[in-house]
């Protein structure tokens, strides 16, 4: 099959950055749609062209490094799944696909399709971790866990990082994010001790990045390679105000 | 010589004896000694997190943006450890045998043994660390069975251990870089090693986004960089996963132990095109409930679901009816390959196997099977676009694990004084064949629990000695060759991507150094290896420069060393003249097609020195001393 990529290069942070057209031939249905990438750029190399710079690693869905803005949603046209996960089959020949980066102020442009997503580990520093050094842990089987609640700290802990709730919310927002790591420990037992500190640093950190409210449009979850609910928001929010009350 | 330094006394005594007598450093003189830790996966953050916690100054490396990506992410199934919580007849014990067996006697008994006795306090730091394994309805923890064992010792998170595990030492890692006890270099690749006065000492790494060569110096090096299999291009890995830090470990002195022993999985997705990149892997875990099958007939083009159940063939149940479809790996996969190559392999290219889920859905019922394996039939429906719980999944064995690595000695330190390999990057406790879930287990205890405890030994030491600082000449020259062969591979401006070679690579490595092998293809392929290696170094063409983010340059770099460490992959695999695990020479095999090992010429770990672009073999003696090595069988 046969398209034409229309793909945002930026050489560097300071660079304006514009779309390119790239029309590109001999693509299969069965290609992922970054084998097709990488097809396109061994035939930049061939012309003695720079190649187009993006993302990615473990190209099964679970890294979370792969992120990009395909024809104007995030990962491509399916919801809850992953650029690297997309195949060309999702696509008709002759399309026009429009490539872009994350396009959020707390994810400023490196290069390309590359964006600097350090602003997440940052939020993480704060509090996303329960404070206890190897070699202090009780025996496992000591604190039972219900099953209910393992299910839920482990539906809000298979967050991947990639980003994709804040690149398609018009407000920029991590709340997805930061409210799935917080539901995660703060709902274990283990997690107790530093709900109220993790709460409060975390979002501080969350807001100082850059990153804008949640106005509750749902577009986060749309988007979520894991599926991971909006409800985790509201959760977080009761938090934020019992977290202020007593912490 | 090579001396593994493995602790007096009885196996159960051996860790404890080896921690009563091992040096220690005081707490305040710790902050004084630097460590770099490079990686950022089990082994890699365990490590820097718990060293920082101990009071060393840290600093770690990743090539990725976020240590959070590191491969160990992508683990499915579970974490091993014999905890007999199913009150099942597990045992230390044995967990001991389990894996030294499960390895075709080719690792050294005092570290498995260690590994074992390591495995349930692993579980209980994990579970205090937040992670949510799947749990009973009254509270307590689940257990599944995984290949190569008859009790329930697996401990899992969904289908998501290893993102939950890794998720866990990179939150604890986070915890440590808040308290600026470490010092992440995300985005940095390590492309050499300085040595000084044969002590590891410092890298130089490549800022990957600006493009800059920078030196650091340390009191030791801490290597924990994964496995190698993507020197086969097609493979479970990340394709940013490499061998660079340990090949130029290597060529700065650090033997390269059983190089050839790869795990090749049973449970991928199967190749479907040229341009692939990766094969997905789904997890064994699927092998507790699904069964694996192909047509009796050859070149049958029914349907899956049209196919009676008398005219299927269940391999692994009929040639393994005590262990069936849960075979070890190394069985699995070969298993498979007998039935592809004999012409009943199934899927558009022939090149599969049936992974059926009917029979447990008939069982459990659907809601159980999702429970179980939920997430991997949905990953299976995004790749594919096929509904597994309606037809069966179609598998084929791919690259996967890397059982050889640098040779470390009971304490996790290479041949380099001061050079540490930790995790899938060192030789030490998986033999010839890996069991599933023990790989987690592995690079977890090696980065928590045995290297916090090794490295004193050699730091108090250090203490005495003078810090070097990058200023010394060493890391000059060093830095000064590494600039050299980055500008060598973009001198070259050929006609060809680095992909190209990548892809030829992979078919030699592939076709005579994977599942199967026999002396002259072996010495045929070293001799394709060499002649890739020329036209590479004339035809590659790399666009961009070396000073700005080039993702070009950084494969080229990465695929440069891979070509070299195959060409001493199939060194290794030519000189072992028998078959252990998944190390199968053709030449030596019973009639029915198992395994034959040659105990009293090969009882001995491979360890190669690099000297001047060639290959010294030197040996460790594998003294069974607890267990007596028996053939291996799962009939």
């Amino acid at each position: 099959m046969k398209v034409t990529f229309q793909i945002w290069r930026q050489d560097g942070p300071t660079d304006k950055g514009r779309l390119k057209d790239y029309e590109v031939d001999g693509l299969t249905e069965d290609m992922s749609f970054l084998e097709a990438l990488d097809h396109l750029n061994e035939l930049l190399v061939l012309k003695n062209e720079k190649v187009i710079a993006y993302e990615y690693d473990c190209r099964e869905g679970i890294c979370g490094q792969c992120g990009i803005f395909i024809n104007g949603r995030a990962h491509g046209p399916h919801a809850n799944m992953t650029t690297c996960q997309l195949h060309m089959r999702s696509f008709n020949d002759g399309d026009t696909i429009v490539v872009e980066p994350w396009r959020a102020q707390a994810f400023p442009v490196v290069k390309d399709l590359i964006v600097d997503r350090s602003a997440l580990d940052r939020i993480i520093e704060q509090g996303g971790y329960i404070s206890a050094k190897t070699g202090t842990a009780p025996e496992a089987n000591s604190i039972p866990i219900g099953k209910d609640v393992a299910d839920k700290a482990m539906d809000a802990a298979a967050c991947i990082g990639c980003g994709a709730c804040v690149a398609t919310c018009k407000n920029a927002s991590a709340a997805l994010f930061t409210s799935a790591k917080i539901n995660h420990l703060n709902s274990l037992p283990q997690g107790k001790p530093e709900q109220h500190r993790r709460v409060l640093e975390m979002t501080k950190q969350m807001a100082y990045e850059g990153f804008g409210h949640c106005t509750f449009t749902g577009a986060c979850e749309v988007e979520c390679p894991e599926g991971i609910s909006i409800v985790n928001i509201a959760e977080l929010n009761a938090r934020i105000l019992k977290a202020r009350l007593l912490g | 010589m090579l001396n593994a330094k493995v602790p007096e006394g009885k196996i159960e005594e051996k860790w404890r004896n080896y921690q009563a007598q091992s040096r220690l450093v005081n707490p305040a003189n710790k902050k004084k000694l630097k460590v770099i830790v490079v990686g950022s996966g089990l082994a890699g953050a365990g490590a820097a997190a718990t060293l920082a916690e101990l009071g060393y100054d840290i600093s770690c490396f990743c090539y990725q943006d976020s240590a959070r990506r590191a491969h160990s992410v992508a683990a499915q199934g579970g974490v091993n450890a014999a905890k007999n919580y199913q009150h099942d007849g597990d045992s230390v014990w044995r967990m001991f045998y389990d894996t030294l067996k499960g390895g075709d006697f080719r690792s050294r008994e005092a570290n498995v043994y260690r590994l074992a006795e390591l495995s349930a306090p692993l579980i209980d730091h994990f579970t205090q660390q937040g992670v949510p394994f799947a749990r009973e309805y009254g509270g307590v923890l689940v257990n599944r069975s995984f290949g190569g064992v008859q009790v329930e010792r697996t401990f899992y998170a969904r289908g998501q251990t290893g993102q939950q595990l890794l998720l866990a030492a990179y939150s604890q890692l986070n915890k440590m870089i808040r308290a600026r006890k470490v010092e992440m270099f995300t985005r940095h690749e390590m492309l050499d090693l300085v040595v000084i006065d044969g002590k590891a000492k410092g890298i130089i790494a490549r800022d990957l986004q600006s493009g800059k060569i920078r030196r650091f110096a340390a009191d030791a090096v801490v290597l924990a960089t994964g496995g190698y299999s993507r020197v086969f291009r097609l493979s479970t890995l990340a394709i940013g996963c490499n061998g660079s830090a340990l090949w130029k470990a290597h060529k700065r002195g650090a033997f390269f132990a059983s190089p050839s022993f790869t795990q090749i999985h049973p449970t991928a997705l199967p190749q479907s095109s040229e341009a692939q990149s990766k094969l997905t892997l789904m997890s064994e875990s699927l092998r507790n409930d699904g069964r694996i099958w192909v047509p009796k007939t050859k070149g049958d083009t029914r349907k899956a679901n049209d196919i009676p159940e008398e005219e299927r063939d269940y391999y692994l149940e009929r040639r393994y009816p005590s262990f069936g479809n849960l075979a070890p790996r190394d069985i699995a996969s070969r298993a498979a390959k007998e039935r592809i190559d004999a012409g009943y392999g199934i899927g558009r290219l022939k090149n599969a196997v049936y992974l059926d889920f009917k029979h447990a859905i008939e069982r459990f019922g659907m809601e159980t099977v999702n429970d179980r394996y939920g997430n991997l039939f949905t990953m299976y429906k995004k790749i594919t676009g096929i509904d597994a719980y309606t037809e069966p999944m179609q598998i084929s064995p791919a690259a996967h694990f890397s059982m050889g690595g640098l040779w470390v000695d009971y304490e996790l330190m290479t041949t380099i004084p001061g050079l540490y390999a930790v995790g899938e990057c060192n030789f030490s406790d998986h033999g010839a064949n890996r069991l599933g879930a023990n790989s987690l287990l592995q690079a977890s205890v090696d980065g928590y629990f045995i290297l916090p405890n090794t490295i004193n030994n050699y730091l108090a030491q250090a203490l005495k000695e003078e810090h070097e600082t990058t200023e010394h000449p060493e890391f000059s020259k060093v830095e000064q060759e590494v600039k050299e062969h980055i500008d060598h591979i973009l001198a070259v401006n050929g006609c060809k991507t680095v992909d190209h070679f990548h892809r030829e690579l992979g078919k030699v490595m592939w076709q005579e150094c994977a599942m199967s092998r026999n002396k002259s293809g072996l010495q045929k392929a070293i001799g394709q290896i060499k002649k890739i290696r020329e036209d590479f170094w004339t035809e590659v063409n790399v666009t961009g420069h070396s000073n700005e983010l080039n993702t070009e340059l950084e494969k080229a770099l990465r695929l440069a060393d891979f070509i070299e460490l195959g060409i001493l992959m199939c060194t290794d695999a030519l000189d072992r003249e028998e078959s252990c695990g998944a190390h199968f020479r053709e030449e030596y095999q019973t009639e029915d097609g198992e395994a034959v090992r040659v105990d009293d010429k090969y009882a001995f770990v491979s360890a190669w020195e690099y000297s001047n672009g060639d290959f010294k073999l030197h040996k460790e003696p594998l003294d069974f001393e607890f267990i007596q090595p028996s053939v291996r069988s799962y009939k």
